[in-house]
């Protein structure tokens, strides 16, 4: 598939948007976190501009983006129209609770209600975006149970990163946080293997036998319809990053798991300036490192009609 | 919307391809682009025609493939591949604007063009690579079934199919109801085994296609022997010459 840079953007960034809304939002809820008024300022802007950046982002690659708003329209078949509805859902909820955290100092009562509901919302939009691959019965590589436990792990993982850095640079104390912040580095690492894995033991059900209904023995293609690429082969044919696949799936795991896990780990430890360092970059590194696992996402991932053209 | 819809009457409308009779002289492609060009979903945009990279939109293509069979015998295939209008077309449900449905009163899956937003999941969902984007217009097409022929008065009721089937100089292609079993299209694949293309996904497609005739079995070439018992001049000739 052509990984379109406006898309992997918009996975990536609105991914940990709304893991950092539902994690900052559940602990100011749960008092976990401090309602301190500038914290809640940089907290939930720095989630709310990556969501809706992230959602922005998307509609770059439309062909009419002045007509987006009626992507709210089919959310009874659509998971990508549920995505458009969950996503508006979870910003009006996190736009309320930011108005009491910044502007009233609050974080109980309605608005301690709205921030669990921003939290369960998040989870919720995370997994409408999931489900719009994981139902795609023509790729194979997204048609799987693991992509839905992979969107919201990367998603928690680095909204989970970036609440460490943003409350380390507020002077608190986050040495558990980066303990869980490494933790689920450690287990985003496990899954990206395990999907990879999987992919690797699943190339699809169909063939060119049966793309083609020619059956028995092996059906090979003598000649394309066109001379030149099309549309097909430019959006679902893409193949330029296959040839490096193995070098950006190793820059892809020290970028996003292994270098954010020791760094996590040396702020969990250490603590102080030298941790907050150590806190700032693993959330950067880790999602440079997303953008990297993103691209592999789409670049990796076959689609049947690529059967056609014998690729 | 882009629900499916609930059938109102037992139709389905489309195509029965033979891949016997296909020669793949792209004239249903062709007939196909100039009829849609300035039909329903026009135009069918080219871009960079006559450069040095020329692409555009079509809802038809015919590919070419060799299959070898299991005996070792092979034979060349011509393949004409377009919109299937399945019975349940993840294309249409995947639709978040509406854009993208089916008909209830015959099964054609039409594209309202004026409601879509471009973002190509379509195109993701259809395992079968009918959809084409054009760039151009910044909205997705596809196979209309020729919608405005087929229900066109102003057409001789002979002309009342798509534009492919019309030109097809070998009548490969054949259009019909193939929700009625008693139609000429669903007599005929079930005299001929017609087959769904990827059934292993479930998309459940209208279109069928007939696969090649089994051919005879290859005989060796006769043998440079004398023929007996043939009589006239060219018995005479032959006895002569096989002394």
């Amino acid at each position: 598939m052509h990984p379109a840079f406006s898309v992997i953007a918009f996975t990536v960034c609105s991914g940990a948007g709304f893991g950092l809304l539902a994690l900052v939002s559940a602990g100011a809820a749960l008092g976990l976190i401090p309602a301190d008024r500038l914290l809640g300022f940089v907290a939930m802007g720095l989630g709310l501009a990556l969501a809706c950046g992230g959602l922005l982002s998307s509609t770059a690659h439309l062909g009419r983006p002045e007509r987006a708003w009626r992507a709210f329209s089919q959310w009874r078949s659509s998971w990508l129209s549920r995505e458009g509805v969950a996503a508006v859902a979870t910003i009006l909820a996190a736009v309320a609770l930011a108005a009491g955290w910044v502007f009233l100092g609050r974080t109980d009562g309605a608005f301690a209600a709205a921030g669990l509901a921003t939290a369960v919302l998040s989870v919720a939009t995370v997994s409408t975006t999931a489900m719009i691959y994981a139902s795609l019965k023509p790729i194979a590589a997204w048609h799987s149970p693991l992509t839905l436990p992979a969107y919201l792990l990367f998603s928690v993982m680095t909204g989970a990163g970036l609440l460490t850095a943003l409350l380390s640079v507020f002077g608190l104390d986050v040495r558990a946080l980066a303990a869980v912040a490494a933790v689920l580095a450690l287990a985003g690492w496990v899954l990206k293997r395990a999907v990879w894995h999987r992919n690797a033991d699943h190339p699809g059900v169909s063939t060119l036998n049966s793309a083609t209904g020619l059956k028995g023995g092996m059906v090979r293609s003598l000649e394309w319809p066109h001379t030149e690429e099309n549309y097909l082969l430019k959006e679902m044919g893409y193949r330029v990053a296959r040839k490096h696949a193995l070098k950006l799936r190793r820059i892809a795991q020290a970028l996003a798991f292994a270098l954010p896990l020791v760094l996590f780990a040396l702020a969990a430890v250490v603590g102080g300036v030298a941790g907050t360092v150590a806190a700032v970059v693993a959330a950067v590194v880790q999602l440079a490192g997303m953008l990297v696992e993103r691209w592999l996402f789409f670049a990796e991932a076959k689609h049947t009609v690529t059967l056609y053209y014998g690729r | 919307m882009t629900s499916l819809p609930h059938a109102t009457s037992d139709v389905r409308l489309g195509l029965v391809i033979d891949l016997d009779t296909c020669v793949g002289c792209q004239a249903c492609v062709t007939a196909c682009k100039e009829w849609n060009t300035g039909g329903h979903m026009a135009p069918l945009t080219d871009y960079d025609p006559y450069g040095a990279a020329p692409d555009g939109v079509w809802f038809n293509r015919v590919h070419s493939y060799e299959h070898t069979k299991a005996d070792g015998c092979g034979e060349t295939v011509h393949f004409p591949r377009s919109c299937l209008h399945c019975e349940t077309p993840a294309c249409v449900t995947v639709c978040p604007t509406g854009a993208s449905y089916k008909r209830a009163s015959d099964g054609i899956v039409l594209v309202d063009e004026d409601k879509c937003i471009g973002c190509k999941l379509c195109s993701w969902a259809c395992p079968y690579g009918a959809r084409e984007f054009d760039t151009d217009v910044g909205v997705m097409k596809k196979c209309t079934l020729c919608v405005d022929r087929i229900y066109n008065e102003n057409l001789p009721e002979a002309d009342r199919v798509p534009a492919c089937v019309a030109s097809c100089p070998t009548g490969a292609r054949h259009f019909g109801d193939l929700g009625d079993p008693a139609s000429p299209v669903s007599q005929l694949i079930a005299e001929r085994g017609g087959v769904d293309l990827m059934p292993e996904l479930g998309y459940r497609p209208t279109n069928k296609y007939l696969p090649p005739r089994t051919r005879k079995a290859a005989e060796p070439a006769p043998a440079l022997t004398a023929t007996d018992g043939v009589g006239g001049l060219l018995g005479w000739v032959d006895r002569i010459l096989s002394r």
